[in-house]
């Protein structure tokens, strides 16, 4: 029988405000355990919570960047559970109305087509401390920096098909969320984590199969590897003629595997219920309009204008739109280089993400500077060096020997365009090479190829390629 | 001098007729002495108090001192106090000491005012007698065999026997009101969201309220003149002027109008009660007022609307406890949820229990929408008939409980008895209104109270019109026999 998945996600991302969602304590990550929860943070008697405007206005961003409703009117809920990192023994969160309803997303696949991906909602809600396992004699130990930590649970529709779909998708809310300025985007730090819930039907059935819940992915890879292995699993059950349990489960990174955490038997029952410590979250048309103006170029508005005004490709456009900073860096090298639009796009994806990738450094450190690169290509543009040659000068700019005219100069690596230069290489080379010369007066055309070659070899490669090829037809006639 | 209200001697330390030591003294002497039988403090401040004093004799000296400085009084141990222990009553407190104050407790702090200590209470403010308490029951000064309600019994016993002029109470269901009538004594339940609840340990979150209790409504205007106010702290405190809350207690009564509802003059009322509930409002017409029989058709829903709506948030509000960061832990727990059920077991009274169960059946699922549901639509319906009444009445006045103080032990095991003693009372709370108790006489040798119920933010007519009633009436300055 040939199956389909049917994959929705349940994204966290950790909003990027300077304090907590209901606390003035800092959200810096990294520090000494227990250094950055106050007395609210530890549920201590009498504490109150006091809602974060600016994880209120992070949200709304969110909501108008998707098109969706920002709710008027939207509630905090508490939701009831016990565990040691849990200080209140509620998590503060959104339940029947969350401040962000439905809106859409367009992902783009692969194959280059295009699949709207519906969003239910979008809510606000605390993060809760960590418990750590080890080095404490047999007990646990509590952390609670992380509590209160301000959360946008970013919820989608049960729309996506395919693991390829399911991180079209998570890249797409991960880009979007920075470009907005909300969330860091920080995988490795937790700002950024993801559940899977995924079930299987026949192909062509209506109804949805059971599902379970993989909970707390952190990259896209084991995104990926946990679907492919939750697929087979659930498929191996049905096959069997068995019953997929609707559980939580989580992905073992170790051994590629998932395993059941919780089944919906031990589930708990959260007895959510509107948080009396907090007044329901008035939001007017006013602040939605004030918030509006705040939005940054979107990815997808951008890649438009990447495609109708800066005349690039659907595939260059989409990846040079895949994060908000190398948009910006794109742009940058492109006004630098004087409208060399493509020759900047280029660049930017070859070489540059080569050098980046190679030397595993973010983009913000990068040696080469958007001015710098831009510059190098107008050299290119305006005949001062080759193409290959500016490998070379890409590369000393890399090393740190200074811009590229800098480095054209002090290594000399200037085009040779004088005629009567390229003239008199050409003829050292010819002379040099009777036999060869012989052969293609006989009508051996192939060893073009050759001398062009040598001469470029003679000049160090700084002959214009184009002049010499000429030069060289008129002298071999 | 234990005679003296608040208001004369802010006056006697004005006119350096006493220093704040001396009368701090003066009053830790007396619940040195007499405090014993009462059981009116959990804890008293001794040193605390001393030093404040001094301080307070300083500003005085230097002509720096506001109406209140140097004068002593207590908090009910609901108001965290940084570096006193606050124990709510309760064995799951019994070692926990906030870092931090209740901003009740530093306003009046600010207002130069003494603690002497932190008054008894039933357990997480829960009951109605002060039998709750993990330090003992509270005896009412009036008759020592009999309870002084609950659940700000501490506070009310305090005052009544003179062992403080003024003391704090919190009021969820009738918790300020209701020991206040059956101590004789003035007690404030302000309109919620008036005074703030950070530092105040929650039961109800949306009930809960602080106010003053006191010995005459011009004592509990002063008081409030600094608990009131809004708090960034507190997303539910209101922000709006707070008004001199004694600037209008002698404003004429001449045609104001009184509502009285029939429906809390109907069957379970006492006679004794109502005979000086009736005296009282004879009173009042004698004072210019007009006197209307209102409706408040929901009346009767009032009490199991709020069995739902407390216990539902007081389940969640007390998840807290649970032996991990502070408060009571059990001894050698084998593992997480032995340390949950045994702290959580030992900690806890059986009223605390109780109410922590009903309050999760309650917003389980599948009984949410029946329960929790069903109680916030009744919620708002006690508020409309409250609000209809308004439209047509300026101040409603009515018994605040059915009976006096009963026997010790007498409804220990009858809790719906109990809750039924807070009838008059959890209206007022729902509906987020302010409401005043102030002596009005006695039943069998046992005070009783008078309510009086205001529309929102209202609190200076309540204070108008029950400090006129105690310019011509003496119940609040009669003290209890035998304390001396």
């Amino acid at each position: 029988m040939e199956w389909e998945m049917v994959i929705g996600l349940e994204i966290h991302a950790q909003l990027a405000t300077k304090t907590k969602i209901f606390s003035p304590a800092s959200t810096a990550f990294g520090a000494e355990p227990n250094t950055q929860a106050c007395a609210i943070d530890l549920g201590m008697p009498g504490v109150l919570p006091v809602l974060n405007k600016q994880a209120v206005r992070m949200a709304t961003k969110f909501g108008l960047a998707i098109d969706a409703e920002v709710a008027r009117t939207s509630v905090f809920a508490r939701k009831n559970y016990f565990y040691p990192d849990l200080p209140k023994g509620y998590q503060i969160s959104q339940f029947e109305l969350p401040v962000v309803g439905v809106g859409e997303l367009e992902i783009d696949l692969e194959d280059g087509s295009t699949k709207m991906i519906g969003v239910t909602r979008a809510h606000l809600e605390e993060d809760a401390g960590k418990s750590l396992h080890e080095d404490y004699h047999g007990m646990s130990g509590i952390d609670l920096n992380r509590a209160g930590t301000p959360l946008l649970e970013i919820v989608s529709e049960p729309d996506i098909r395919s693991a390829a779909e399911a991180i079209a998708y998570a890249k797409k809310i991960h880009s979007l969320v920075q470009y907005l300025e909300i969330c860091d985007g920080n995988m490795q730090e937790g700002s950024f984590r993801m559940d899977v819930n995924i079930s299987l039907r026949p192909q062509g059935q209506e109804e949805f199969g059971t599902r379970a819940e993989i909970k707390n992915l952190n990259s896209f890879r084991f995104m990926e590897k946990a679907i492919a292995f939750e697929f087979d699993r659930q498929m191996d059950i049905l096959e069997d003629g068995g019953k997929v349990v609707q559980e939580t489960r989580l992905y073992d990174v170790d051994k590629g595997e998932t395993r059941s955490m919780r089944s919906k038997e031990e589930a708990n029952d959260y007895r959510y219920f509107p948080d009396p410590d907090l007044l329901p979250l008035v939001i007017d048309e006013a602040y939605i309009e004030e918030v509006r103006k705040e939005l940054p170029e979107l990815p997808n508005e951008k890649k438009h204008r990447f495609i109708t005004h800066l005349g690039l490709s659907a595939y260059d456009a989409n990846v040079l739109t895949g994060s908000r900073e190398l948009a910006a860096y794109f742009e940058a090298v492109a006004e630098a280089a004087g409208g060399e639009n493509k020759i900047a796009a280029n660049w930017v994806m070859g070489e540059l993400s080569a050098a980046l990738n190679k030397e595993n450094t973010k983009l913000s450190d990068s040696p080469v500077t958007a001015e710098m690169l831009g510059g190098m290509i107008k050299r290119i543009s305006d005949n001062t060096i080759s193409g290959k040659i500016a490998k070379q000068v890409f590369e000393a700019m890399w090393s740190g020997e200074g811009d590229a005219d800098t480095v054209i100069e002090k290594k000399g690596l200037k085009q040779i365009t004088d005629s009567g230069a390229i003239e008199s290489l050409i003829d050292e080379v010819i002379a040099a090479n009777p036999a060869q010369v012989e052969q293609f007066k006989a009508g051996k055309e192939q060893l073009m190829g050759f001398f062009v070659g040598q001469v470029m070899k003679v000049s160090k490669g700084q002959a214009n390629p184009g002049q010499v090829n000429q030069i060289l037809r008129d002298k071999l006639k | 001098m234990k005679e003296k209200t608040l208001a004369e001697l802010s006056a006697l330390i004005a006119q350096k007729e006493i220093s704040s030591v001396e009368l701090t003294q003066y009053y830790l002497d007396r619940i040195e002495r007499l405090d014993g039988g009462l059981n009116s403090f959990i804890s008293v401040t001794q040193e605390v108090a001393l030093k404040q004093a001094a301080a307070a004799d300083q500003k005085i000296a230097a002509g720096t001192a506001g109406p209140l400085t140097g004068l002593p009084m207590a908090h009910k141990d609901i108001f965290c106090t940084q570096g006193v222990r606050t124990s709510c009553g309760s064995k799951m407190l019994d070692n926990f000491i906030a870092p931090y104050n209740a901003t009740v407790v530093e306003q009046v702090s600010n207002a130069g005012m003494v603690m002497l200590g932190k008054t008894n209470m039933d357990e997480f403010a829960m009951g109605s007698s002060n039998e709750t308490s993990y330090y003992g029951a509270v005896s009412n000064p009036w008759d020592t065999d009999y309870v002084p309600g609950g659940s700000s019994g501490g506070s009310a016993a305090a005052v009544a026997a003179r062992l403080t002029p003024i003391a704090t109470g919190t009021d969820t269901g009738g918790s300020i009101r209701q020991p206040a009538a059956l101590c004789g004594i003035t007690g404030l339940k302000p309109t919620y969201g008036r005074v703030s609840r950070w530092g105040m340990i929650a039961f109800a979150s949306s009930l809960d309220q602080g106010g003053p209790m006191a010995q005459s409504a011009e004592d509990a205007a002063l008081l409030l003149n600094e608990m009131a106010g809004f708090d960034p702290k507190d997303s539910t405190s209101i922000e709006r002027d707070v008004p001199d809350y004694s600037a209008n207690l002698n404003d004429s009564l001449k045609g104001v109008k009184i509502g009285i509802p029939r429906e809390y003059f109907s069957e379970g009322l006492e006679g004794g009660v109502e005979n000086v509930v009736q005296d009282a409002i004879t009173e009042y017409r004698k004072m210019g007022a007009e006197v209307i029989d209102i409706d408040l058709p929901n009346t009767n829903l009032a009490v199991p609307t709020y069995y739902v709506v407390a216990p539902a948030e007081c389940s969640s509000n007390l998840s807290r406890y649970d032996g991990v960061r502070y408060g009571h832990r059990c001894d050698d727990p084998k593992d997480l949820e032995d340390l949950y059920k045994r702290s959580r077991g030992e900690g806890f009274g059986d009223e605390v229990k109780r109410r922590i169960m009903i309050g999760a059946y309650t917003l389980s699922a599948g009984y949410y929408d029946a329960y929790y549901l069903k109680a916030q639509r009744l919620r708002r319906l006690i508020s409309e008939d409250f609000s209809n009444a308004f439209s047509k009445v300026d101040v409603i006045m009515g018994p605040v409980t059915p009976n006096t103080a009963f026997r010790k032990g007498e409804k220990a095991d009858d809790p719906v008895s109990m809750y039924l003693s807070d009838i008059y009372t959890i209206a007022v709370n729902l509906a987020g209104l302010p409401g005043m108790s102030i002596p009005a006489g006695f039943s069998d040798n046992m005070p009783v109270g008078l309510q009086l119920i205001g529309n929102h933010f209202d609190e200076s007519k309540l204070l108008n019109l029950a400090h006129q009633y105690q310019s011509v009436t003496d119940w609040h300055r009669q003290a209890p026999a035998g304390i001396e």
